[in-house]
């Protein structure tokens, strides 16, 4: 089994130093021819080194940390082309095979993909922001400050995150766009349905505790503009319908529950930093995988299917 | 005309995602309207040949026998994908290079911005502010926008469409979703970007933004016009009213639903709740034009008035 073995077949311990091995102890003080047999094993240990080196060059998938990695043989086979999808953690919510027309660009626009991509990096680019940032009132704004002028890259890191941001939000109404377009949420695909609104919702408040963390006027106003309406809730909110009958005041309604307080302050920050860094992308990236998986389990991507015609429609069975 | 106004509210780094949304929004939409008029096409030609129906393959894109119907996803899906990431990637980053993200001066709570804007993607719900009270268009509307789109999947009863783009055999729902999506959700958002100025005043593009603007509106209340002054007697009143528009907006919607014999024979599907959560939300939807149409001709304000709360 040369493949299972070392690279040609020989086991390593009959290898070059046959000949120069026994060097050590029966000539005895012959100091020469000693140096001269340790040199004859060098030589044949160098060559034989050569030898390996030039076969792992040669077929580096044949070594035993290649195929430690990545486990299954990778040949010009069908069944090693889907298994390399198959066995790969991160390519496994694939299928092996898909419909041959949902991989042109026109029917699913690439929206739902490209969205999970610039999450991707939103995480990515917000992890590093993290190091930079401390949700305090004394020093967030100063910390923006820093990264935009003294941080290698920092500007850029901010910028993509916020664009990367507004690129997503866009994303997803246009994937729920093509999705409705498609009727792809018609059965079996329903439920993924109410699960991509959810997270329609989490993107855009992800966008929106967001927005208060620099501290400037622009996240201040758009903030307490957002929360001043969480005032009014019905029955929850100290200036909603029937909240004041239900004892509502600015001190515990659910206004008060969002910001931490009863104005727009370091309370505030703190928990806006809290749900967008930890709270919002951890419930977000639950759905995601609940999506993810149920597009798979839901029968894949849903088509382009082949059009039905009204004549066949089948009558519904009544209760 | 002032283009410098024009110019500076185009060019606010924090309303060039709206300036895309003008573009990308239309766009798509032409695209999968394209698509879906050709599958009609073929569809219409199905309908009409069965012999044809039998043996086609019903798809637009081209077939031929002996053609795999699947393809390996590696290479010619992850190939695609890979190629869709870069893209991303250098729009991404060519944006981030030349356009920096906004910062103003830091949080102030003494001096209020004016206009005060929420994020962009929330405009269209403090568009509706002008509109309704906030507890209608902070609160419940969004509740309902939510809601709404969830139950979507369970009250289109219609089987066909399932898959492919397609205008023909799902034009109510379709046309639905188009007047939610573009009309009344991205053109308010549109509205609260490049129209909405100081005070939150209506500017149209190019005039200039007069900060010391004052529009002297004569808004009034419904049962004033009529004359109701007793309390109790404006509950009553503004309850008969809303209630004649959702029993007027729901024969009105009814009329649509059942109006041509593919609606009715969908519509003979639906069982009672299906078909009442439906009305509901449409109706609840179709009162935001409503209501904004009232405001805007009639200049009336609120038309249930209450001690509780106002619509």
């Amino acid at each position: 089994m040369p493949e299972t073995n070392g690279h040609d077949g020989k086991p390593a311990s009959t290898g070059a130093p046959a000949g120069a091995g026994n060097g050590n102890g029966t000539t005895g003080g012959n100091g020469g021819g000693k140096v001269a047999a340790v040199l004859a094993g060098a030589k044949a240990t160098q060559a034989r080194a050569v030898e390996e080196l030039k076969e792992t060059i040669k077929a580096p998938e044949k070594t035993d940390v290649w195929k430690s990695v990545l486990r299954v043989k990778h040949d010009e086979t069908p069944r090693s082309r889907a298994l390399g999808v198959l066995s790969n953690v991160f390519l496994h919510l694939h299928p092996a095979k898909i419909n041959r027309d949902a991989v042109a660009y026109n029917y699913t626009w690439g929206m739902g993909g490209m969205t999970f991509y610039v999450y991707i990096t939103l995480v990515f680019t917000g992890t590093l922001l993290m190091f930079y940032y401390h949700p305090s009132k004394i020093v967030a704004f100063r910390d923006i400050l820093y990264l935009e002028s003294d941080v290698p890259f920092g500007k850029l890191l901010r910028n993509m995150h916020r664009w990367g941001a507004h690129l997503m939000v866009i994303m997803v109404e246009l994937h729920m766009f093509r999705v409705f377009l498609t009727g792809s949420y018609k059965k079996p695909r329903e439920f993924n349905w109410v699960v991509g609104v959810l997270l329609l919702v989490l993107t855009l408040l992800l966008s929106f505790t967001g927005y208060l963390l620099p501290d400037d006027q622009l996240g201040f106003w758009a903030v307490t503009v957002g929360t001043n309406m969480a005032r009014a809730t019905p029955l929850l909110g100290n200036a909603g319908p029937f909240g004041g009958l239900l004892g509502m005041t600015p001190y515990n309604d659910v206004r008060f529950g969002l910001l931490g307080g009863s104005i727009v302050d370091a309370n505030a920050l703190l928990r806006a930093y809290i749900w967008h860094c930890v709270a919002i992308p951890i419930i977000a990236s639950a759905f995601m995988v609940v999506h993810f998986w149920r597009v798979r389990k839901d029968g894949g991507i849903s088509g382009p299917a082949p059009v039905m015609l009204e004549s066949e429609i089948k009558d519904v069975k009544k209760i | 005309m002032d283009l410098h106004q024009l110019w500076t509210i185009v060019s606010l780094p924090d309303n060039v995602p709206i300036v895309l949304l003008l573009f990308v929004v239309p766009f798509y939409t032409w695209y999968g309207m394209r698509q879906a008029f050709a599958n009609d096409r073929l569809i219409a030609q199905l309908e009409g040949d069965p012999a044809m129906a039998k043996t086609h393959h019903r798809k637009v894109q081209p077939f031929k026998t002996g053609w795999a119907r699947e393809v390996h996803v590696w290479p010619y899906l992850l190939r695609i994908e890979f190629l869709a990431a870069i893209i991303v990637t250098v729009i991404l980053m060519v944006w981030s290079i030349t356009l920096n993200a906004p910062l103003e001066e830091p949080s102030n709570p003494t001096l209020t911005m004016n206009p005060s804007k929420a994020p962009w993607y929330f405009l269209g719900l403090q568009e509706m502010l002008v509109y309704f009270d906030p507890w209608i268009a902070g609160v419940v509307m969004p509740s309902l926008i939510i809601i709404g789109l969830m139950v979507v999947p369970y009250i289109d009863t219609n089987p066909l469409g399932n898959g492919y783009y397609t205008f023909k055999q799902r034009k109510f729902s379709i046309l639905t979703f188009i007047f939610g999506f573009i009309v009344l959700w991205v053109s308010m958002i549109v509205i609260g970007t490049l129209i909405r100025g100081p005070g939150w005043m209506w500017f149209w593009p190019g005039t200039t933004w007069d900060h010391n603007r004052l529009i002297f509106e004569v808004n009034r209340d419904l049962p004033d016009i009529f004359g109701i002054s007793g309390r109790v007697g404006k509950i009553i009143f503004g309850a008969i009213v809303v209630g004649l528009y959702f029993i007027a907006a729901g024969i009105g919607m009814h009329k649509l639903i059942v109006k041509t014999p593919f609606n009715r024979k969908i519509y003979a599907r639906m069982s009672v709740l299906q078909y009442t959560v439906m009305q509901v939300f449409l109706i609840v939807m179709l009162a935001l034009p409503v209501k904004i149409l009232v405001r805007l001709l009639f200049r009336i304000k609120y038309i249930w008035v209450t001690p509780w709360f106002n619509v």
